[in-house]
């Protein structure tokens, strides 16, 4: 019984990291209306400089905020610069330039910081080192890191003045042009805030994972099966699925002999199938921004 | 906005032939003894080269087939998928498993994998072709991701992570030909099959639907065109040519393994149809040629270089010449055609 609770709590844990990544695929969803592949890459490429700035002898504390400064500004760069060219364009421009991206970087990182596999370390004290109680202790860290985050992204977007012309920009962007509102700056600022969302995934998920330029490939594919059962629209629903998944796979993987280890990754490959067949219409895709 | 899509909006200028896609004017003056001449040069090629390039040759012929049934469905349909390398290895796999453990002889695992991966195509299709918006790219992508897996999941059937290797196709002897020309002339015969196909296909009624709902689905609808099941099709086709491509694949290669077929492989035949030229009918081969040759080239630079290299080439492709290797050559034929006043 106790194991089985440990498989839920650590199922939580991964799950927060899913909707944290799932989260920053919505936001950008809703701010352009486009999928970003390279979100996962993103990330991974945050964690990267985390790792960095943990090998230049900064605490991980201390690390965090100036990670989070350097990708949010990197993701509001890519707007600028390359997503800025494909806005309203169609489907394939959107999709090819982000898959585009998603290859650059990936090659990138291998460029700059090779291949090899790294081990990110763990920030969550390991108090209560008995047995397999340590690992539950990292989960409810990541638990804690994501709530807060989520809070923060909400206090934000609620109850700020950025966050108000942020969703006017969403809610209607001719009409927040109109009355003066700089809308290319908000949809930069958009990118930058998701990258921001996913480099904190990357970097929770990287102790797990360790560290390296393919890590974020399946989180991608589970935060994309979070997205899709919020409809690439509904942040609580998405976050919700994402923590759902998260305790499905990994009860799916421990208890499943069919599934184990291997197919633990076509888990969100069915939610996704089964959601789209079941959730017919075209009314699953709402206001995109 | 450029001054090239003002004109296209406000009807004021005809735009040059080359800079959008779908344009069926006449941009190069001697068609048939260009096409011609190439049909010698691809006939002769074989004789006249070394087998290492034999090889490659049929390998971009190989690509650009699943590149054709890839821009049927991005080019023409406008919808995008990126699991292409899923229905790859599920034609490479199909055949390889029916030579070595079931002993059919290799001409009939073609058509035997055509139909498998056109029926998969269709069911993989139906659930996600319904939905607007980009899901179709999620779940294709997430098949994509899912199929290596399950290969190395299922080892006693398909050798798992070790692979599968299977007999190459020799050549009968009255031909007196060598084993790989005569494979370049198998696959080169199956490449003009397929391509005729697609041309009629592109230019039939079905074609016009596609490109109907691509330019303007609401439209479309309302003239009585359903593109459910057409795009549905679509999808069927381009997953059939996909598995032909893969069946060609593994009697070319002679090994199949899950690391031929990862995700990357359905990234680059994206990318490969973006570079190439979406919704041309020459965009598929230049893509061959372009999946073919820049990795390798690339790689000699390093690990990391193909990457960069296809990374920064599809950003700017689509940044700056939407209509790809493809409508550049349209306008140099253009500029030609006009230089001649044959136009």
């Amino acid at each position: 019984m106790g194991d089985l609770l440990l498989q839920v709590v650590q199922g939580l844990s991964l799950g927060a990291v899913y909707a944290a990544l799932a989260l920053a695929l919505v936001l950008v969803h809703r701010f352009n209306g486009i999928v970003n592949f390279a979100q996962g890459e993103l990330a991974m490429l945050s964690t990267y400089v985390a790792w960095q700035l943990l090998e230049a002898g900064l605490p991980f504390w201390a690390a965090l905020p100036i990670t989070l400064a350097v990708s949010v500004s990197a993701g509001a760069l890519v707007e600028r610069v390359v997503i800025r060219r494909v806005e309203g364009g169609g489907e394939l421009a959107c999709v090819a330039v982000t898959v585009g991206l998603m290859v650059l970087v990936n090659a990138a990182a291998g460029l700059v910081w090779s291949f090899a596999v790294r081990s990110f370390p763990n920030p969550f004290p390991a108090v209560l080192s008995f047995g397999s109680a340590q690992s539950g202790f990292s989960a409810l860290g990541v638990l804690g890191v994501v709530a807060v985050m989520m809070l923060t992204l909400h206090l934000f977007f609620r109850h700020t003045g950025a966050g108000l012309i942020m969703r006017a920009v969403v809610a209607d962007p001719v009409a927040a042009r109109l009355s003066g509102i700089r809308v290319g700056r908000v949809l930069s600022l958009g990118w930058g805030v998701a990258a921001g969302v996913g480099a904190v995934a990357g970097i929770l998920v990287a102790p797990l994972l360790f560290l390296e330029p393919n890590m974020m490939g399946g989180v991608l594919v589970y935060a994309f099966a979070a997205a899709v059962l919020g409809g690439f629209h509904d942040p609580v629903t998405t976050v919700a699925a994402g923590l759902a998944i998260g305790v499905a796979e990994t009860l799916a993987g421990t208890y499943v002999k069919f599934v184990g280890a291997d197919l633990k990754v076509a888990v969100p490959l069915l939610v996704i199938v089964a959601v789209l067949s079941l959730r017919r219409g075209r009314a699953v895709v709402r206001g995109t921004g | 906005m450029s001054g090239v899509e003002v004109a296209g909006r406000t009807g004021h200028r005809r735009l040059a032939v080359g800079q959008v896609a779908g344009d069926r004017r006449r941009a190069w003056p001697w068609p048939r003894v260009t096409l011609a001449a190439l049909a010698a040069a691809a006939c002769l090629v074989p004789f006249l080269l070394e087998p290492y390039r034999v090889f490659q040759l049929t390998m971009v012929l190989v690509h650009g087939i699943a590149l054709l049934g890839l821009n049927l469905l991005v080019g023409h349909g406008g919808r995008v998928s990126l699991g292409h390398g899923a229905f790859l290895a599920v034609g490479a796999y199909g055949s390889a498993i029916m030579t070595t453990s079931l002993g059919v002889p290799y001409p009939l695992t073609l058509p035997v994998c055509a139909l498998l991966t056109f029926g998969a195509g269709l069911a993989l299709g139906r659930p996600a072709l319904r939905l607007s918006g980009p899901y179709l790219a999620v779940v294709t992508f997430a098949v994509a991701v899912v199929v290596p897996l399950v290969i190395k999941r299922f080892g006693t059937v398909t050798g798992g992570s070790m692979g599968l290797s299977t007999p190459v196709p020799a050549a009968p002897s009255w031909t007196g030909l060598a084993d790989d020309q005569w494979l370049y002339l198998l696959v080169l015969a199956v490449a003009v099959a397929a391509f005729a196909v697609a041309r009629n296909l592109v230019e039939s009624r079905a074609g016009r639907a596609l490109a109907a709902g691509r330019e303007n689905p609401a439209a479309a609808e309302v003239l009585g065109v359903r593109l459910d099941s057409h795009r549905t099709l679509a999808f069927g086709w381009s997953a059939m040519y996909a598995g032909v491509a893969g069946t060609l694949y593994a009697w070319v290669v002679g090994f199949v393994s899950p690391d031929s077929f990862t995700v990357t492989l359905s990234i680059v035949l994206l990318a490969a149809v973006v570079v190439g030229g979406p919704g041309s009918l020459l965009g598929p081969l230049l893509g061959g040629v372009f999946i073919t040759f820049v990795p390798a080239v690339a790689q000699r630079a390093g690990d990391a270089v193909p990457g960069i290299v296809s990374g920064v080439l599809i950003v700017v492709v689509v940044c700056f010449v939407p209509t790809g290797l493809a409508g550049l050559l349209r306008m140099a034929a253009g500029a030609v055609t006009r230089g001649t006043g044959r136009g």
